[in-house]
């Protein structure tokens, strides 16, 4: 087998969009702090906002506390909201206190939230005035992850856009160098970097790094490849920084993952030999773990509630790589420029629609009978109680489903729903 | 500006939600941002309901503040009508929405709707949960029953002679800590009285149930947290005697059928007799001995904690060393109970502060919510469950109650439960030597399976993350390395070999304590090291 992609890409364009407005189903950004303090082991994240972003970090995450976890929201209350000035001051007092309790802290981030953002709060300007009373340590930066501006993963956006200004620059004259955008597992990451090392792809950098030292320079020899399809505004300030987007399908399943890698070595101009040698082990283990759940996904059709912005390349890789048949594919947003190789790998027949009328969604999923629904927490069960098969979107997230090793797990994923119900005799 | 880590309440639209969900034709239409719909999923995944809550939310953007939002609201209050045509709508904002001041009663009314709208002001950045539970419940009540209450001053008819006493059972709700159980146990109950149950509410009843709450001779309130500032209210409308004694434990479930039976004049002695309750003789049993003087700390909602302190205290033979709530409203009433166990009550909504406590007394039971059985494993200490914020686990598939004679079966159980589990492994300990227990020996009774030397370790690709997800559905540790809330134990005079070896003969879960008491014994006596002889000194000291 070659390694260059199996499907000529025609234009994403003729793909016709549905958008609707109504009630959005949706997590807001902040939630992304969930994944993102797992990351950046020495990043504190700080919500100021209500007890309602509190109640919701808590809530998504499933979290309960046996150590002190890197995140905590700054509850703003009545006495708060009487004058602005106040809570400049409240402000500084919070953070001071914490960062007492917490030094060992070197990159502080305030999110931003809706209340927040209502009452104008400027997040920014504090962050400056606190990160040079801290003389930069901790660094403090701000971003808002409110529902208002962010769905979901785009406080993942918000959250690296705002790093890419204390990016060191690199000259002009650097050797060609490859950043890789957007939060991985650990586990992934280092698979990742074996195969780049491996291609003799030698300067590879990934943003978040796991430490605040791991920041990588970024200049005009820098070749981004974006791990995560959410990430429009941290590609464009990467872009102004003169950084160069490789375009690839996002690394999931078998082929996708291949065709990324590709991306990349074509770049690098890593040789084909080279690259078949390097990737072929992996790729073949991909997809025989892939294979083994063709037959309980073939054919079958899937409907995608928005969510991730995960579900036009997991839509690409379930029909491209399970024969599975997406009937819907739901986004909060639509990327075109970034989403375009994966777009262009799914059949013309599907439902692509943008943003969300939730009851609007349900009536069509409910018209369409799907095998497999993917969908929200907060939708999953009344679904199942209708009858239907569904799988936590959620789940797409917080599990490492990137690379050639996690293919298989990732096919799995979708399988598991449906092989549940098939063994229950209740 | 308050930091806050994690907290036992939710914001006061959340307790509104749990009201709503609890009845079957209302719907709540919530101003509110994207994102916080999140909330649905405390419906859906906790306590697994297998509908959505009937809730709408206009989910506005940045983009809508700077147009209409107020009409996005109307929009979204009409079509939440016309598909799910509710007897009633509740409307109100979330934290946000009220910054915004779009009035939500107001331009509900406007619509004509044709059914009772009920505004909702529920100040998000003063108040939490359950009193938004209370408050929309108090409003929902005043709304739908209120047309039908008699001119101030009627005097109530006396009941019929030939109709049996009826009374309404107020407060339980959705995500309630076993309201689902204990509304069923309680009727029961009231059963074996001759009193018949005309409404539950608001957990099952409709619109109609809830106007015709006046029909009934009296009022139980079940949970006072959501259910008393409605009955406070429909006394005084209808003259309704309320009782408001929580049947939880044996002792409160009697003093409940006395003032049931005084509010519907009945005789409480069949019902008295009728006591099933296990639990007072188990307690009596020779096994339970060991239990006596047991040091258990409480915290949790206002009525479960009073309630599980005179449990713990009357009914088992512990020693209450600790009771608190994260309930300010009521703070009162918990300062009077902790007084009856010559307490100072710890009111508090910082999980830190209660750690702090807990660590401080070194109780060897902890009665808690989610959080306190957290804060327990941490330290080692036995931990149940008594109140809500709720988990997954509180919502078992058996029957389950708290209140009424089985629930002081089900109390008696869990409790007793986590000390005996603790118990076993001190045996284990104790056998830890022989050489069945050796590390790699197979349990005695599985001949076969002899153990694998340095089985292959497989790579695990799904790490912690995948359970980090699971959302709602099982709490998961976020460790970190550079945690300071553990407790570090200060330094102090040194421990000779044989004094450690004498220690770990004591069983592990009181290990500690001596530990520590023979330390401070050590410190305030001056002694440089302790010795086999320091150590029983201690002991003889601190001897209770």
């Amino acid at each position: 087998m070659t390694a260059q992609p199996l499907l000529a890409p025609r234009s994403a364009c003729d793909l016709p969009v549905l958008r609707q407005r109504g009630q959005r189903e949706v997590f807001c950004g902040l939630t992304g702090i969930v994944w993102l303090h797992r990351k950046m082991r020495d990043a504190f994240f700080l919500v100021v906002g209500s007890r309602t972003c509190a109640h919701l970090l808590q809530s998504a995450a499933g979290v309960m506390i046996f150590a002190e976890p890197r995140f905590a929201t700054a509850v703003i209350d009545e006495r708060d909201l009487a004058g602005l000035a106040d809570l400049h001051d409240e402000l500084d007092r919070v953070v001071g206190r914490l960062i007492d309790r917490r030094p060992d802290i070197r990159t502080l981030f305030l999110v931003g939230s809706c209340p927040s953002e209502v009452i104008k709060l400027d997040l920014a300007k504090a962050a400056a005035r606190l990160s040079l009373g801290f003389g930069n340590r901790p660094r403090v930066l701000s971003y808002s992850g409110s529902g208002i501006e962010t769905t979901f993963t785009e406080g993942e956006d918000a959250c690296l856009a705002a790093l890419v200004p204390d990016l060191p620059a690199e000259g002009r004259d650097a050797e060609a160098s490859l950043l890789v955008v957007g939060t991985l597992a650990d586990v992934v990451e280092d698979q990742f970097r074996r195969l780049f090392a491996d291609l003799g792809i030698g300067r590879v950098a990934f943003l978040p790094g796991r430490h605040r030292e791991d920041l990588p320079a970024v200049g005009p020899a820098t070749r981004m490849l974006l791990a995560q399809p959410y990430l429009a505004e941290t590609a464009r300030r990467l872009e102004d920084r003169g950084a160069r987007r490789l375009a690839a399908p996002f690394p999931l399943g078998a082929e996708g993952t291949t065709d990324w890698l590709w991306a990349a070595a074509t770049a690098f101009g890593v040789p084909a030999e080279r690259f078949e040698t390097v990737t072929r082990p992996a790729r073949q283990r991909a997809r025989a773990a892939v294979a083994r759940h063709r037959a309980a996904l073939e054919n079958r059709r899937i409907f995608f509630f928005p969510d991730s912005q995960l579900e036009i390349p997991l839509a690409r890789m379930l029909s491209c790589e399970l024969g599975m048949i997406p009937v819907e594919v739901g986004t909060p947003y639509l990327h075109r420029a970034h989403l375009d190789p994966d777009l262009s790998r799914l059949s013309p027949d599907l439902v692509l629609s943008e943003g969300q009328d939730v009851e609007a969604q349900l009536d069509r999923c409910r018209a369409a009978k799907p095998d497999l629904v993917v969908c929200g927490l907060g939708l999953a069960n009344p679904l199942e109680a209708e009858g239907f098969t569904t799988k936590w979107s959620i789940e797409t997230v917080f599990t490492p489903i990137q690379g050639y090793e996690q293919a298989g797990d990732l096919a799995e994923l979708f399988a598991r729903p449906l092989d549940r119900r098939n063994r229950l005799e209740v | 500006m308050q930091l806050t880590v994690w907290t036992y309440e939710g914001p006061p639209h959340v307790g509104a939600m749990r009201v709503a969900t609890a009845l079957t034709d209302v719907h709540y239409v919530l101003h509110a941002p994207q994102g916080d719909t999140y909330a649905d999923l405390l419906f859906t995944m906790i306590e697994r309901r297998g509908a959505r809550p009937p809730v709408t939310y206009t989910t506005f953007q940045a983009r809508d503040l700077g147009g209409d939002t107020a009409e996005l609201f109307k929009t979204s209050v009409q079509e939440a009508c016309e598909r799910f045509r509710p007897a009633a709508v509740l409307v109100g904002a979330s934290c946000t929405a009220e910054l915004i001041q779009d009035d939500p009663g107001g331009l509900a009314r406007a619509l004509g709707l044709g059914i009772p709208v009920i505004p909702l002001e529920l100040p998000a950045y003063q108040r939490k949960e359950n009193w938004g539970a209370s408050e929309t419940f108090y409003h929902l009540v005043r709304a739908l029953a209120g047309p039908s209450a008699p001119p101030p001053g009627t005097p109530r008819p006396a009941r019929p002679a030939d109709r049996r006493p009826r009374c309404n059972l107020l407060g339980p709700t959705a995500l309630g800590f076993r309201h689902r159980d204990d509304v069923v146990e309680v009727t029961r109950l009231l059963a074996t009285m001759g009193v018949d149950v005309s409404v539950v509410a608001p957990l099952g009843a409709s619109a109609a149930d809830v106007a015709r709450l006046g029909e009934a001779d009296f009022n139980v309130v079940l949970y006072p947290e959501t259910g008393r500032q409605a009955a406070t209210w429909l006394a005084r409308s209808f003259g309704q005697p309320m009782v408001d004694i929580v049947p939880i434990g044996v002792g409160a479930t009697r003093d409940f059928i006395a003032a049931v039976a005084a509010a519907a004049g009945v005789d409480p002695a069949p019902a008295l007799a009728a006591e099933t309750a296990r639990s007072p003789w188990y307690a009596r049993s020779v096994d339970s001995t060991y239990l006596t003087g047991k040091r258990v700390f409480v915290f949790g909602d206002a009525t479960h904690a009073v309630a599980a302190a005179r449990v713990a205290r009357d009914e088992l033979g512990f020693t209450v060393v600790g009771l608190g709530t994260y309930q300010r409203e009521f703070a009162r009433e918990v300062r009077t109970a902790a007084a009856l166990y010559g307490l100072e009550a710890l009111i508090t909504d910082d999980y830190l502060e209660v750690e702090e406590s807990i660590a401080g007394l070194h109780p060897e039971l902890v009665l808690g919510t989610q959080m306190e059985r957290h804060i327990a494993k941490r330290l080692g200490v036995p931990c149940a469950v008594i109140s809500a914020p709720v988990h997954v686990q509180d919502f078992p598939a058996r029957y389950s109650p708290q209140m009424g004679f089985e629930g002081a079966n089900v109390l008696f159980d869990s409790w007793v439960h986590p000390l005996m589990m603790g118990l076993e492994e001190h045996l284990l300990g104790m056998f830890r030597d022989d050489p069945e227990f050796a590390d790699g020996a197979a349990p005695s009774h599985l001949a076969s399976v002899a153990p694998i030397a340095a089985a292959p370790v497989e790579p695990i690709l799904a790490p912690a993350a995948t359970a980090s997800v699971v959302a709602a559905v099982a709490p998961v540790a976020v460790a970190h390395p550079a945690s300071p809330a553990a407790p570090v134990p200060a330094t102090g005079p040194d421990w000779t070999a044989e004094a450690e070896r004498e220690l770990r003969k004591i069983p592990f879960f009181v290990r500690g304590k001596a530990r520590r008491n023979t330390e401070i014994f050590a410190r305030d006596k001056g002694c440089a090291s302790i010795t086999v002889e320091t150590l029983y000194d201690a002991k003889a000291h601190f001897g209770r």
